[in-house]
Parts: C-alpha cells; sequence; structure tokens
C-alpha cells in the first residue's frame, strides 16, 4: 500500500467493515461522534489495520486515536520500514 | 406466599417453521425436517451426515450491524426466537422489561462453532489473526442469554441455563422458580442450538449418530427396534412466563400454567442414563405441582434415539405413570435440538393440548421390546383431551428435568 493511497484504502476499509456512509468519512470525521462506532468498533478497525500492514499499534497510538485523519497518521507511521538495530 | 406462573408468548425458529401454524402443519403432514448434510461429505471419517437444519428464515432490518457484530447464529435465533414470543405476549415496547422485574433464563450447549474454531486456530497456528473483539462474545456460552439481554435492554436477572441438552428446560424452570419466589415479575426462558459438525462427531464418535444417510426422514427412530441413534437438529425456543396476577391484570393471553418443575442428576456416569434418577425427576415435579401421577394426561418424552437412553426413560415413565399413559417424542421431525429442545418441546406440547390432539412418534414403526409398555403415540396424530401434561428432557452429565404444565 502506497502513502498516497492510505486515505482511500482507509475509507473504503471503514465502509465496509462498519456499514458507513462514503460522503460521512473525511479526515476530521470524528469515529465516535461523527461516525458512531465505539470502543470495540475501534478495536476491530485497528485489527484490520495491523492485518493490512502486518504491524502491531501500540495501545499508546491506539488510545489517543479521535479522528480519521489520526488513524491515517498511524497507518502512515506504520508503513515506514523500521531503523535498523544500532 | 408463592406466585402462580402462566405462560404468555412463545416464539421459535425451528426447522418445520418458525410458527405454531406452518409447525402444527407439519406435526400433523408427519413431515420431517431431516436431511442429508452435503457438505459434511468432506470428513470422511464422520459416519453420520444428517442433521434438521432451521429453515430458511429473513431478520427484519433493525437486527442491524451493531446488533449483530457480537452475535453467532446461535444468539441470533435465541433473539429472534424472544422477539417473536415476546411480540405474542404484548411486550414489545412495555416498560416492564428495563424495570428490572424482567430476567432471562436460557441456554445452549455452547457459543458458536465458528468463534470457537478461530480460538482453535489461535492455539494450531500461534497468532491471534482471526480474532476481533467480538470472537469471545460470540464463543462464551452464555452468548444467547446476554445478547437477549441487550436487544431488549434487560436490566433484571441472567441465568445461563447452559445444561446442554436440558438447556431449554432448565431454562423454563429456573425462570418459572425466579417468578414464583418473587425475584422477577415476568422471565423470558428457552434455548437454542446452532448446527455444527461438532456435536454430530461426538454421538457419531460415542455410535449413538444415525447413519441412514440415504433416507434422512427414516431417522431419528425414537423407541423403534431398528433405532441406530440421534440425529442432530437446529433451532431456538423462546417461552415468556409471567405472575399470573400480573397477566391476568393486563389482561394477557394465557397459554398455560407451569405448575411444576424438577431437575436432579444421576452422579452415576458421564454419558449412561439412569432410569431410577428420571424417575425421580418426574416425581419431583408432581410433588411441586402437587398432583398425583393421574392427574398428567401426557408425557412429552425426551426420547432422542439412542440405545441406551429410550430404554431407560420409558422405564423411569412407566414406574411413574403406568403403562397407559399416552406419550410420544418430537425428534423424530426435528432431530435433537440439543440446547432448544426442552423449550421447543414445551411449546409444542402445550399448543397440542389448547387444541386436544398430540403427534405421534414419527418413524416408530416397531417398538423396541426392551423398552417399558406405555401407550406410544405412533401412526398418525392422537384425538386426546386433557388439562395436564410433562415434558422430560435429560442431558450429558447426568441432568435430568420434568416440567408440568396445566390449561388455566
Amino acid at each position: 500500500m502506497l502513502p498516497q493511497d492510505v486515505f482511500k484504502t482507509l475509507k473504503d476499509t471503514l465502509v465496509e467493515q462498519f456499514d458507513l456512509d462514503p460522503a460521512k468519512i473525511t479526515p476530521e470525521a470524528r469515529l465516535y461522534e461523527d461516525l458512531d462506532l465505539d470502543s470495540i468498533d475501534a478495536v476491530d478497525m485497528v485489527i484490520k489495520l495491523q492485518e493490512m500492514t502486518g504491524r502491531k499499534v501500540s495501545p499508546e497510538d491506539f488510545k489517543g486515536v479521535r479522528t480519521v485523519a489520526d488513524v491515517q497518521r498511524i497507518i502512515e507511521q506504520m508503513l515506514v520500514p523500521s531503523q535498523p538495530s544500532p | 406466599m408463592p406466585r402462580r406462573v402462566v405462560i404468555t408468548g412463545f416464539g421459535g425458529v425451528t426447522a418445520l417453521g418458525h410458527d405454531w401454524e406452518s409447525i402444527s402443519g407439519a406435526l400433523r403432514e408427519g413431515r420431517s425436517g431431516v436431511v442429508r448434510m452435503a457438505e459434511w461429505d468432506k470428513l470422511d471419517d464422520l459416519g453420520s451426515k444428517l442433521a434438521a437444519p432451521v429453515a430458511p428464515y429473513q431478520l427484519p432490518p433493525h437486527y442491524d450491524r451493531k446488533i449483530l457484530r457480537s452475535m453467532a447464529p446461535v444468539a441470533v435465533m435465541s433473539t429472534r426466537a424472544s422477539e417473536l414470543a415476546l411480540e405474542q405476549a404484548g411486550l414489545i415496547g412495555d416498560p416492564i422489561l428495563k424495570s428490572g422485574r424482567t430476567g432471562i433464563a436460557y441456554g445452549a450447549c455452547a457459543g458458536g462453532a465458528e468463534a470457537t474454531m478461530a480460538f482453535g486456530r489461535m492455539g494450531e497456528h500461534r497468532s491471534l489473526r482471526g480474532l476481533t473483539s467480538n470472537t469471545y462474545v460470540q464463543m462464551m456460552s452464555h452468548t444467547g442469554a446476554v445478547n437477549i439481554g441487550l436487544f431488549f435492554g434487560i436490566t433484571g436477572r441472567v441465568i445461563p441455563s447452559t445444561s446442554a441438552c436440558t438447556s431449554g428446560s432448565q431454562g423454563i424452570g429456573f425462570a418459572y422458580e425466579a417468578i414464583k419466589h418473587g425475584q422477577q415479575d415476568v422471565m423470558i426462558a428457552g434455548g437454542a442450538e446452532e448446527l455444527s459438525m461438532g456435536p454430530t462427531a461426538v454421538f457419531d464418535t460415542l455410535f449413538a449418530a444415525s447413519r441412514r444417510n440415504d433416507a434422512p426422514t427414516t431417522a431419528p427412530r425414537p423407541f423403534d427396534k431398528h433405532r441406530d441413534g440421534l440425529v442432530i437438529g437446529e433451532g431456538a425456543a423462546s417461552v415468556v412466563l409471567e405472575d399470573l396476577e400480573r397477566a391476568k391484570a393486563r389482561g394477557a393471553k394465557i397459554y398455560a400454567e407451569v405448575v411444576g418443575f424438577g431437575t436432579n442428576s444421576d452422579g452415576a456416569h458421564i454419558t449412561q442414563p439412569q432410569a431410577e434418577t428420571m424417575a425421580r425427576v418426574m416425581e419431583l415435579a408432581l410433588q411441586d405441582a402437587g398432583l398425583p401421577a393421574s392427574a398428567v394426561g401426557y408425557v412429552n418424552a425426551h426420547g432422542t434415539a439412542t440405545d441406551r437412553g429410550d430404554i431407560a426413560e420409558s422405564v423411569a415413565t412407566q414406574q411413574v405413570f403406568g403403562s397407559k399413559i399416552p406419550f410420544s417424542s418430537l425428534k423424530g421431525h426435528f432431530g435433537h435440538t440439543l440446547g432448544a429442545c426442552g423449550s421447543l418441546e414445551a411449546w409444542l406440547s402445550i399448543r397440542m393440548m389448547l387444541e386436544d390432539w398430540f403427534a405421534p412418534t414419527l418413524n416408530l414403526d416397531e417398538l423396541d421390546p426392551a423398552c417399558a409398555e406405555l401407550d406410544y403415540i405412533t401412526g398418525g396424530v392422537r384425538k386426546l383431551e386433557t388439562d395436564c401434561i410433562i415434558s422430560n428432557n435429560f442431558a450429558f452429565g447426568g441432568i435430568n428435568t420434568s416440567l408440568i404444565f396445566k390449561r388455566v
């Protein structure tokens, strides 16, 4: 998945996973208030992201997520190749 | 003072239809829900390829994503059956449901099979892949009971009656006791089971699952000399129980009164039923009802068509009710619906009583001489007027239940 595709891929995933109206999925959309997701939906979203990227989301990153843009940022960080250990 | 407990609604999802009208038509015609499961052919070493899956059913649109995400098929059926029962009782949207005075007593052998397999794969592949936030809640044994609760906003007690083949009958019994002793005013009770290969494999291993794969509707054959084991069925049945005075005050239609419940255990063998404790549980129910055995006009048998179970049950029934008691099992029509059978058979037996007829044991053509003498109902439906019936169920681990219902 290329970084420029992240938003589109995320949007498609959210629409499919949670039966959401695509028009509602904007970077500013708040997951809980605007998209009517709840805590266990968020868990399932993270599980999906982990499957897509093959990387683990840290509990801190997960707890800090509020908007679609926050999720996009996490995915982008996950896609950065990890630095080799010194 | 103990209160009187009545039934004001029934609902179910079954192999022979999802309302009394369809099911009674099938019973009168002697139809069976048993089919050959083509997809089970992939299991070479599974001898029995028979099952009685539920007839297709459509969920109303209010079963949306958030409602369904925590539900395996067993919970969907439990909830839908309960919704149909509450509709019949006229209690949908009634404030009593959220008042804390309504509870649930409901069970099944287990939660969802797919979810259980996801945890199995975790152990095998050493990976969490495939697990979601809902995998556990779909798998847990009380998934049906709590999903019903969430769906209707129930805030009273939840009694998971997870006891295999007595899940549904214990559900009704525990619900009856909760109302009788004043802890709740209304209870949603019953049981469910979703179809999977697991239970058939269990009985196949014990040489107790029918292998009449080429003639599905001739199995199972409860009490028949040529029976070769049970057939697993699928379904859910829910019953709404209510304090008699409350039901009368709101002008509810009352189908029957629950007058007696007995439950005990064998304490002897994990799979081999014991006639002595089976007879004892029937006596316990009679005692609870304050009735002599002669007051009962029909016995709905557990009758799963296993070798030992049928014999033990017939002996126990004769010991308590004598050899003239009308007696039949519905397993020939529905297969053994495990967690659902107790409430399914209670529902249908009461409805048959109210219409003065009882279905025969399907496929009972030649009585096994090892079974005790009773008035086995065979052939067609039997016209029979009675105002009191008993429904018996027995489960692995040696759990026995007896429920007595009376016309009001």
